[in-house]
Formats: C-alpha cells, structure tokens, sequence
C-alpha cells in the first residue's frame, strides 16, 4: 500500500482516456444501482407472497449479500487497485461479526 | 521555525505538554499518568493484601473490599498496562520504521486525553459516593443490582478511555502500513512494531463489542432498558460475551506488545539477531488471530453445553503452540549469543519460567472440565497474575529501563535497577506461587475475609509479605528515577552500544521531527547492519528538505474535556428524573454544555484548516547535531 | 504536493483522494474504522437476535404483529438511492466538477433527510399504537438500539455532509478536502450497508418468523 502511486504524473496525457474510464464506471455503477433496486424488490416480494420460511430466510440472506458486495466492490470501489490492506481488515471483520453473531444465535441460554 | 534551545518556564513547558501532537511527548503523557494509575492500582492491591493478611481480619469493610479489587483490576488493565503500553509504542514504532510521525498526530493526542479524562473520571468515583464495586467484568446481574453510581462511573469511565484507545489502534496501524521509510519492507520491520501492529488491530475489533456491552449496560441501569434484565425477556449471558469477546483479546492486546519488547531486549543483549524472525511474526499474528476464537473459556461454568465447550477448549490449548514457539526462539536467540546481563535482560530471562509457568496454569484451566474445579478460585488469580504480571509487567519494567535513555536521553542507574529486579521478582513469585496452592484447597477468589483453622492463614500471609517486596522494588524504581532525573547525564545515540534496531540511530532522545533525512532500510535490524559494516550512521534515502510538521493543538484536550463534563450531566439525569425534578436540575444542562463543549471544538477543528508548517531546510543544515527542541 | 494547489480539470490527479500523504493515510484509516464499525454492529445485530420477541407477557406485540412492509421499501428506496447520488457526486469530484458534486451531494442529504423523517415516524407509530417502546420489552431496547444506532449513523452523516459543504461551498476542490469528502460518501454507503442488513434481518425476516 505504501508503495502505491498515482498514475496521475502528467495528467494531460491521459485526460480523455481517464475521463472515457470514468464514464463507464459510472455506468457499470447504474447498472448495479438498478440490479440492487430489482434484488430488494425480489427480496420483498417473496416475504409479502409468503412462501415457506425455510426457502426465503437463505435466500434473503443470499440477497443481501450480493447486495452488499455491490455496494462495497462498486459503489465504495474496493474493485479498484491499492485496497488489498482495506480488503484483508474489513474481512476480519466480517469474520469477527459472523462468530459473534453466530454465538449469539446458539448459545446465549435459548 | 527555529530549532534553537530555549530556556521554558514552567507554564510554557506544560502549555507544550497539553498542546502537543508530537508522538515522543504523547509517549511521556502516556508513561506518566500510566505511571500515576499504576501506583493507584498498586495501593489498592496492598490493602487488599493487607485484608487478607491474617483471617477474619477487619482492615476495610466488605462494601469498600469489592469497590477495591474491581478498582484494581479495572484500573491495572485499562488504566495502567495498555497506556504504559501505548507509551512505548508511541516513543519506539515511529522510530523503528525510521518514520517522521504518526499517521494522524491530532488523533493521536485526542486518544490520550480520552484516556486521561476516562481515567480520572472513572476514579473520581471513590470520592463521588463509592467506587463500581462488581468486579472488572462487572457481570451484568450484580452490576444492575449496585446501588450508587459505582458502576455508572465504570460504564461512562470507561466508554471514554475506550474510545481513546479505539482512535490510538487505528492510528498505529495507519502509521505502520503506510508511513515505513525506504526498504522498511514488512519482513523488515522490527518484532516490537509487528507485536504493536497485530495488537492494534486486535484493538480495533475488540473493543467496538466492549463499546456496545457498554452502552447496553448504560441504557439498562440508567434509561430503563431491559437488555440482561430476565423479568423483561432480557438475558444477563449477552454481557458477559460481549464482555470477553473483548476481554478475551484484551489480554493478547497487553502481552503481545510486551512479547515484543522482550525480542528487541533478547536480539539486543545476546548480541545476536533475533532467532526465527519469521516464525515469530506468524506465532504472533496466529496468536492474534485465535485470541478471538477462545473468549468463551471465560465462560465455561455458566452451562453453555458440552460442545461449545469442547470447541473452546480445544481452540484455547491451541495458543500454547505459536507461544511456545516464541519461548524456544527466545531461548535460541540467547544460545550461543554473546549475553550482557544488563537490567532489561535480566527482566527478559526471568520473564521466559514466569510467563511458561501462567502458560501451564492457563492450558490446565483450558481443560473445560477441570475448570470447573478451578473456577472462581484463587487458581484462577494465580494464573492471570502470572501471565500479566510475569508477561506484561516484567515487559513494562524491562521497556521501562531499556527505553529511558532514548525518550529521556539518560541512563537509569543499573544498580539500583538490578535491587528493583530482584526485590520484583522475589515478591511476585513470593505473592502468587503460593496462591495457586490456596485455590487448590479451595479458596475463593473475590473474597473479603477467610477463617481461621482451614489451614489458610499461613498461606496467605506468606503472599502479603511478597505483595510488600513488590512495593518496596516499585519504590526503588521511583528513588532511581528521581536520581536519574536530577543528575541527567546525557547520553548518546546508542547508550546500551548494541542497538540494532532504528531508534538507536537517532538522538537521545530524537529531535521532534525525528529523522532529518528518511533512513535507508537496506534489511532486518538495519543499524546493526550499518555497524557491521563500519557505518557510524544510516545511509539517507532522499537529500535534506523542507518537513512538513503538523501544528499543536488545544481541541483534543478540550474535546475529551467536554466528554468528561457530560458524563456526570448523563449519570446524576438519572437522580434528577427519579426526584421528579426537585433535586439535581442542574445535571441536564452540564450534560448538554459538556456536549455542545465536544460538539463545537469538533466543528471548530473541522471548519478551521490546518494545513500544518515546514521546518525549512536551511534550520535543518544548522541544526546539525539535533536532539534540542 | 501542496494541499492549498488550485487544479484544473484537466491538472486534477485520477485519485485525488490518495495523492497526498494525509490524504492515504484517512483513506485507509477511514476503512480500518470501517472494519471496527462492521464488529460493532455485529454486536448489536446479534444482541437483536438473541433478544427478537423476547418480551416479558402475552399482552405485547412481536416483530410480525407490527412491521409494515410498504414503509420499510419506501425507506429502503430512499437510501439505495442516495447511496447512488453519493456515487455521482464522487464521479464528479473526480472530474473536478464542483458545482455537480455540490447538487449531488444536496440530493443525498435530501434522500437522508426523507429517511430520518420516516424512520421518526415508524418509531412513533410503534410506540403509539402498539405501546413497543425502549423500555416496555427486551425486544423493545434491542429494536430501538439496534436501529437507532443506524438512525444515529445517518444523522452524523448528514451533519457531516453538511458541514463539509458549508465549509468548502466557496472555495471548490483542492487536495485538503477531496480526501475528506470521498471518506464521507465511503461512510455513507457504509451506512446503506448496514440497512441492507436491516431491512433484511430485521424486517424481512422478522416478518418470515
């Protein structure tokens, strides 16, 4: 991460490049604007058509992953270079949040 | 900005203090009121010891008894050892890593003062109606029973320190990721500034469950939630795991730092690079990374079933592996080396049978159902005084000595250093050894008074005795450094003469922008390297320039000054809305100006620009010898 | 490189956010935060579990009897959304297009504020119609806990746009604030992050049983 450096060392050079990139990330960023719209309306029509319990729990939980990984890979760029520290702290944590919520779930005395 | 000496008064020399963000100044706020909590702590453990000196003694009074061992625990770990920790990682990671700051210098004097007023207002309790008095893991199903305002002084105390510690965590991984000189590549980085790194990190997953388990306790004692209150559906067992789902990592945030001094003071005084580098920066990140599988050994009485149990058990005897890795390395590090008995040496051999002997105790209490023999005993506080007084206060005594010169630019006497070791080591063995005899017979731990005739009383007194050579050890540190102090003889570079690490690369202590020019790293222990090859200094990576400084500042001070100020507006509402109003009416509007206090010097720091200043290249050519501020 | 440099568009680096020292450094201590805050909400999400219908007598209401899910979508619309102007904002910012990502980031403070005033109105109509307050149940102080930690989120994340909007609104972009409002849009969608896991959790399955 230290090492990283900016590829902007002379920025005229590449301006319509980087400006044609930008473009298209913004684009690929609607594009998973609108799948993260289509996957909440799955998600809450299944509740509101009552399937079983059993079938909609995994999969919500599989929604919402997906939803999330979106959210963090596009919208807060973690696809980009230079985020390879960021990645390996934020899944240690994920990692701590799921035992924590896992003991939670078993053996809190229910 | 000249450099020149001057000659400061008394009110200038602490404006600095309170002002600072210069990380060799934080370090010194950090050792003394560190310092200054754990002699609070210490007094407090001597009454307990002399309670508990003959049975059915009569020295404090039951109620006073539990206010102070919770008082010495809480104060020992959160107030004591992890800021003495902190106060070293401060004066040596930025050197280490040939680095000119850290990475946030405004956080990292805003993590101090949080501690500072988290602190004091966590111990302004003993004159405000009555220290917490549930134990440093303040289960919630006494502490919702205190009456008094003890343990809202724990929760709100400690919610503030906690937060310090929070902000100074990520600062240091921040700083160790991104600001190492030239060639500092990671398997170059010194064993104290790994062991500070995985400890950081630890910091930053374990405290935020403490930050939540705290505001739970918060809102139930003082709004009326029902979170571990049973008669509203709540379950007291949520507390005590976000307790050691923190508490647990707690204890690997306090030993790994001192882990890490001890494999600087080994390398150093063997003469000898350190034995199995890496294998000791995996055991250490293994260590940190199972320090949070095991939390629920704490927990292994209160019914969770066998499996969880089992699971837990195992995960935990699993830590013996990567520290009994360390130990050998250690020990092959002194093999065949050319050893100086020097004081922090001394507290480095004697540290290795001392820690192994709480390892042995800690894989024994693993066995889950042996623990239920152990449990609640003073087995139990013989093994963590082991591990924390063998492990984490040998390591600050040892820091203590081998890092004086290069934060005070003066020697502590070695004599008397040597008398403060040995009365140490005597005491702390003399006080401990015997106690896990005393919960094999069967006595428990947290207790106000024993009787006679069952065969406790001999026993114990032996372990007050030892308790008072560790005073008097104490007390000869604080002569030695009041001598050393007076006669402060300076020293050079390197006043040990075998440094290998960064730090004795530079003045004793370092002039406040540290390095001049940013030291080449060309491989582990590159001071050393540079003296093999007849080098008297490092090599610079880059010419002298200007160095951009960052500006001191008053808001940290101000900001957690306003935290502290509406923590006793958040505790006494509670009396105000119970006297319908009548009594305590100013509690809410000291909440709301404490919090408009930290609200506004916020705004204040955000809205004002700071872009810092340059010392200039041609201040620095003058400045050719440095080390004067 | 000086923090106090005027830019143009075309002088402006790819990564403003990361070209100067102080800059990568809140970078990436914004994330570690980030990693912590993931740990803190695990906590209170698993105390909400631990405590989901938990209430002391037959006469309260649980989790299915009250959760409506047209306003849940209508909150969970909002803030999606506002995720995404935060995301044009950032792209404008990149572009050194001031004025745009002044409008965007406007926008989501708008979309905020029309999430804060529902989720106001969401706890008001529990604790009115169905007498489920902080301290009538477990499950109370674990609902309102849990997603008043959320609430509280977004409210700083208002404060904290606003703040920096105001303070910057006449001084355009430079290398000392593009850093701090692209760590502002990070907390932002951090924030829809957790909602995700919210509406999911909370409502949704609270709803399922």
């Amino acid at each position: 991460m230290a090492t990283q450096q900016s590829t902007s060392a002379n920025p005229k050079v590449n301006y319509k490049y980087r400006r044609n990139k930008a473009r298209q990330e913004m684009r690929t960023q609607v594009t998973s604007f609108a799948l993260m719209i289509f996957l909440t309306l799955i998600a809450f029509i299944m509740v509101m058509a009552g399937f079983d319990k059993y079938f909609v729990l995994p999969v919500l939980l599989v929604l919402a992953a997906v939803q999330v990984v979106l959210q963090l890979y596009n919208f807060m760029h973690m696809s980009h270079k230079g985020h390879e520290g960021v990645a390996l702290f934020l899944y240690t944590g994920v990692f701590i949040a799921f035992i924590t919520i896992l003991t939670f779930l078993t053996i809190v005395w229910w | 900005m000249s450099t020149v000496a001057q000659k400061k008064g008394f009110l200038s020399v602490l404006w600095d203090y309170l002002t600072t963000v210069d990380h060799k100044k934080i370090a010194i706020l950090y050792l003394i009121s560190g310092g200054f909590f754990f002699l609070v702590g210490g007094i407090e453990a001597m009454i307990i010891r002399v309670q508990l000196a003959v049975p059915d003694n009569s020295f404090v009074s039951a109620g006073l008894y539990n206010e102070l061992l919770t008082m010495h625990g809480t104060t020992m770990i959160f107030l004591a050892a992890m800021p003495l920790l902190f106060g070293f990682m401060n004066a040596v990671v930025p050197l280490q890593i040939g680095a000119r700051d850290v990475a946030f210098p405004f956080l990292n004097s805003l993590g101090f003062w949080l501690f500072f007023f988290g602190g004091i207002f966590l111990n302004l309790s003993w004159f405000l109606g009555g220290a917490p008095d549930a134990g440093w893991t303040s289960y919630a199903s006494l502490s919702l029973a205190s009456e008094g305002h003890g343990i809202d002084f724990y929760v709100l105390g400690l919610q503030i320190s906690g937060a310090g510690t929070l902000i100074a965590g990520i600062n240091f991984l921040v700083t160790i990721i991104n600001m190492r000189a030239p060639g500092m590549t990671y398997m170059r980085m010194p064993l104290f500034t790994w062991s500070s790194f995985v400890a950081s990190a630890l910091i930053l997953f374990a405290f935020p469950p403490l930050t939540v388990g705290l505001f739970l306790m918060l809102f139930d004692r003082m709004f009326g939630a029902g979170f571990f209150d049973v008669s509203m559906g709540g379950n007291t067992i949520i507390w005590e795991h976000l307790f050691w789902i923190f508490g647990h990592p707690e204890v690997y945030i306090l030993i790994l730092p001192a882990f890490g001094i001890f494999s600087e003071i080994f390398a150093t005084f063997s003469r000898k690079r350190l034995f199995g580098y890496a294998a000791m920066v995996f055991a250490t990140v293994l260590i940190g990374f199972l320090g949070f599988m095991v939390w629920a050994h704490h927990m292994f009485t209160v019914g969770l079933g066998p499996t969880a149990n089992a699971i837990f058990a195992v995960a935990t005897m699993a830590i013996a592996v990567p520290t009994g890795v360390k130990i050998f390395n250690w020990m092959l590090t002194m093999w065949g080396g050319s050893i100086k008995f020097t004081t922090p040496m001394l507290y480095a051999v004697a540290f290795i049978p001392s820690f192994v002997a709480g390892g042995v105790t800690g894989v024994m209490l693993a066995a889950a159902a042996a623990d239920y023999q152990y449990h609640d005993t003073y087995f139990v506080v013989a093994h963590f005084h082991y591990v924390i007084i063998g492990g984490v206060v040998l390591g600050l005594l040892a820091g203590t000595h081998f890092y004086w010169p290069k934060m005070f630019g003066t020697m502590l006497n070695e004599t008397l250093g040597k008398i403060t070791f040995w009365l140490f080591l005597i005491g702390f063995h003399g006080t401990f050894f015997i106690q896990h005899f005393l919960g094999l017979m069967g006595m428990p731990r947290r207790i106000w008074k024993f009787l006679p005739g069952q065969g406790l009383e001999l026993p114990n007194l032996i372990s007050t005795i030892g308790a008072f050579f560790m005073a008097v050890a104490v007390i000869v540190l604080l002569i030695n450094i009041v001598i050393t102090s007076v006669k402060n003889e300076r020293v050079g570079n390197d006043p040990w003469g075998d440094g290998r690490t960064l730090e004795w690369a530079i003045s004793s202590p370092p002039p406040f922008y540290n390095f001049k020019q940013l030291p080449l790293v060309r491989g582990l222990d590159p001071y050393w390297i540079e003296k093999m090859e007849g080098n008297t200094k490092m090599t610079p990576a880059e010419p002298i320039g200007d160095i951009h400084m960052p500006n001191n500042s008053f808001i940290p001070f101000v900001m957690s000054l306003g935290l502290f100020i509406a923590a006793f507006g958040a505790m006494y509402q509670v009396d105000w809305r119970a006297s319908d109003g009548e009594s305590f009416v100013w509690a809410l509007p000291v909440l709301v100006i404490g919090m408009l206090i930290t609200l506004g010097s916020m705004a204040v720091r955000s809205l004002k620009d700071d872009h810092g200043y340059h010392i200039h290249k041609e201040d620095l050519m003058e400045d050719e010898e440095g080390g004067r501020d | 490189m000086d923090t106090q440099h005027k830019f143009t568009s075309r002088t402006w680096p790819e990564s403003p956010e990361k070209t100067t020292l102080e800059g990568k450094n809140k970078f990436l201590g914004f994330w570690l935060f980030l990693g912590g805050e993931t740990v803190l909400f695990a906590s209170l999400f698993a105390t909400y579990l631990a405590l989901k219908d938990k209430v002391p007598s037959d006469s309260h209401k649980l989790a299915a009897d009250m959760f409506e899910l047209p306003l849940v979508f209508i909150m969970t619309m909002l803030l999606l959304t506002s995720s995404l102007t935060s995301v044009y904002a950032m792209y404008h910012m990149k572009n050194y297009n001031f004025q745009k990502m002044k409008t965007w980031l406007i926008i989501t403070v708008g979309l905020g504020l029309a999430f804060l005033g529902f989720e106001i109105y969401e706890f008001n109509h529990y604790v009115h119609e169905y007498e489920h307050t902080f301290t009538s149940s477990a499950f109370g102080s674990a609902f309102y806990t849990l997603v008043g930690f959320h609430g509280g989120h977004v409210v700083i994340g208002l404060g904290w746009f606003l703040l920096l909007l105001i303070r910057n609104s006449k001084r355009g972009l430079d290398l000392y604030n593009a850093p701090k409002f692209f760590v502002a849009s990070l907390y932002w969608h951090f924030i829809d992050v957790v909602w995700v896991f919210i509406f999911t959790v909370v409502y949704l399955m609270g709803m399922v049983g």
